[in-house]
């Protein structure tokens, strides 16, 4: 039987649900000559602000047991050069879902560039970042507070006609509470998780290995924690997610949607092999086989 | 960029801490440097292509780290996943007919590829290589058998000019109108203040993704941010912010 793949994020149809995540596959057009970008279900594009950055100095990449961290701190050209560049050049190549990810240092400035993204022709969703650990005075800091995330999203979605995920940080004492506040503030749904701030220290040289000292780790590792935060969260809330955090393979996919995940991003497995995404989505249809399943939409929430 | 699986035909200790890879496969011989996988670590690490034919290439590498000391316990017949194509490299085209080659320790594998390039193109080539101490020394044989003129520099005088690079570039004095460096930033950061005229350098720093698209080795240039990984290794002599 042939599988059904498919799902719909708040009526952005998806032809599977398997969707790089922010920051780990660029603006989609780095990776145009190296595979076929119209397999993904969607492909969330760099975290973009208001001016260019060019992020924190490097060091910005350290190693870790099964994971990795980053302080790449939102290196992007600015809002204005992802809407009237990066989207339209993406969008002669590439017919699957284009999610904005926004972030910002002030309320306004999440408000002006979610404008501006959902003006733009090209982008079906918008994922607002509040959960930057890599930036100071902005990003995290409104994604560990209920009153600050929803002030961010009850904004956003004042200048907004397309669909605003909240991605939300794991650095939080209960994510529930702000996932809550998000979706009475009017979120559309939730991206869960972004990284765990870490540190590594490099003991010869006795100094952090990364420039910015702390950064987020991600990867495999911190795979049974995401999952935890979106069962716990899908089990709260109404609105679907977005499961984020150590997605390697199809079997995993498989769990993040049984614990409530509509679509599920995959982010640090693509820096160790960019070819995860499609190898994945080839994957899935023969373990929904094994495991007697005929459409994923089927087993969203269902554990 | 293409990820393909190779075979270990040869990894062998030919310097100190200095092993030499040998990888069997069909891949592509384009690319400044290959990104391996290495059991157990969860990123991958990027190794300059030292040559290049059909169906082989052969990489060196110092064991710095944890990770390259399991690569080198890696065994012939060890199938070890590859992404090949990677970075931007020297550009042999910018020499019109004499180039200078400078390289400090390992920095002498990527010139090896270039020197092969720069010779089938009828140039005629000097390399100077600095290393620490004898014990380190390697592509001897292979440059002296390939270029035009060569020279030689080690810190404690073991071999050569005693000294560095610079040391062994003011008393060789040598013709060229474009040169290529790589090794240590501090050795290449003299070598481009000492040498005059056009040249280029290769860039190193940790990295993410190793193909451009996840921003971890973005450096400030004088043009403005460029990936290591992407836009280089090999930059222009005056992109460089010292």
């Amino acid at each position: 039987m042939v599988k059904d793949l498919s799902v719909n994020l708040c009526g952005l149809q998806l032809q599977n649900p398997v969707i790089p995540a922010s920051g780990t596959f660029g603006f989609g057009l780095e990776l145009a000559g190296s595979m076929d970008l119209n397999v993904l279900g969607a492909i969330s594009l760099k975290g973009t602000t208001r001016e260019a950055r060019y992020g924190n100095p490097v060091p910005r990449i350290a190693e870790a047991p099964h994971g990795m961290l980053n302080s790449v701190g939102l290196q992007n050209p600015g809002i204005d050069v992802l809407v009237n560049e990066k989207v339209p050049a993406l969008r002669k190549i590439y017919r699957q879902g284009v999610i904005a990810n926004i972030s910002g240092f002030s309320v306004e400035e999440y408000r002006e560039c979610c404008a501006k993204a959902d003006a733009c022709e090209g982008i079906d969703l918008l994922e607002v970042n509040v959960s930057c650990p890599n930036v100071h005075g902005g990003g995290l800091a409104f994604g560990t507070s209920a009153k600050a995330a929803a002030e961010v999203t009850a904004a956003v979605k004042a200048v907004c006609k397309k669909p605003v995920f909240i991605k939300l940080s794991p650095n939080v004492t209960d994510i529930v509470e702000i996932a809550r506040a998000c979706e009475d503030a009017g979120a559309d749904g939730l991206t869960l998780v972004n990284t765990f701030l870490g540190m590594r220290i490099d003991i010869v040289r006795r100094q952090p290995i990364l420039a910015n000292k702390m950064g987020g780790f991600s990867g495999a590792a911190i795979f049974p924690i995401a999952l935890r935060m979106v069962y716990q969260v899908a089990h709260a809330c109404k609105i679907p997610i977005m499961g984020c955090g150590g997605v390697a393979s199809a079997r995993d996919v498989i769990e993040m949607m049984m614990a409530g995940a509509t679509a599920v991003q995959v982010g640090a497995e693509n820096l160790r092999n960019p070819f995860a995404c499609p190898e994945i989505i080839a994957e899935l249809p023969a373990v929904m086989e094994q495991l007697h399943i005929d459409a994923l939409k089927d087993i969203i929430g269902t554990v | 960029m293409i990820k393909q699986n190779y075979t270990i035909a040869e990894n062998k200790l030919v310097a100190s801490d200095t092993y030499r890879l040998v990888l069997a496969g069909k891949g592509t011989t384009d690319g400044e440097f290959v990104h391996l996988e290495i059991p157990g670590f969860y990123l991958r690490r990027p190794l300059s292509v030292c040559d290049a034919e059909d169906g082989k290439m052969m990489l060196l590498y110092k064991t710095v780290g944890e990770g390259t000391r399991v690569l080198a316990q890696q065994p012939a017949g060890t199938v070890i996943s590859v992404l090949e194509g990677l970075g931007k490299g020297f550009d042999a085209d910018a020499c019109k007919g004499k180039a200078l080659l400078v390289a400090g320790g390992l920095g002498a594998a990527p010139l090896y590829l270039l020197a092969k390039k720069l010779k089938a193109q009828g140039k005629k080539v000097t390399v100077v290589l600095g290393f620490n101490k004898k014990e380190e020394i390697v592509l001897e044989q292979e440059f002296k058998a390939l270029c035009d003129s060569f020279a030689l520099a080690t810190l404690d005088g073991s071999a050569g000019t005693k000294g560095f690079v610079t040391d062994a570039l003011k008393a060789l004095q040598p013709e060229y109108d474009y040169f290529y460096t790589c090794g240590p930033m501090v050795m290449m950061k003299a070598v481009c203040s000492l040498l005059e005229g056009p040249g280029e350098a290769s860039l190193e720093e940790r990295m993410g993704c190793g193909a451009g698209f996840c921003y971890g080795c973005s450096i400030q240039t004088a043009g403005g941010p460029r990936r290591v990984c992407k836009d280089g290794p090999v930059f222009k002599k005056e992109e460089i912010l010292w």
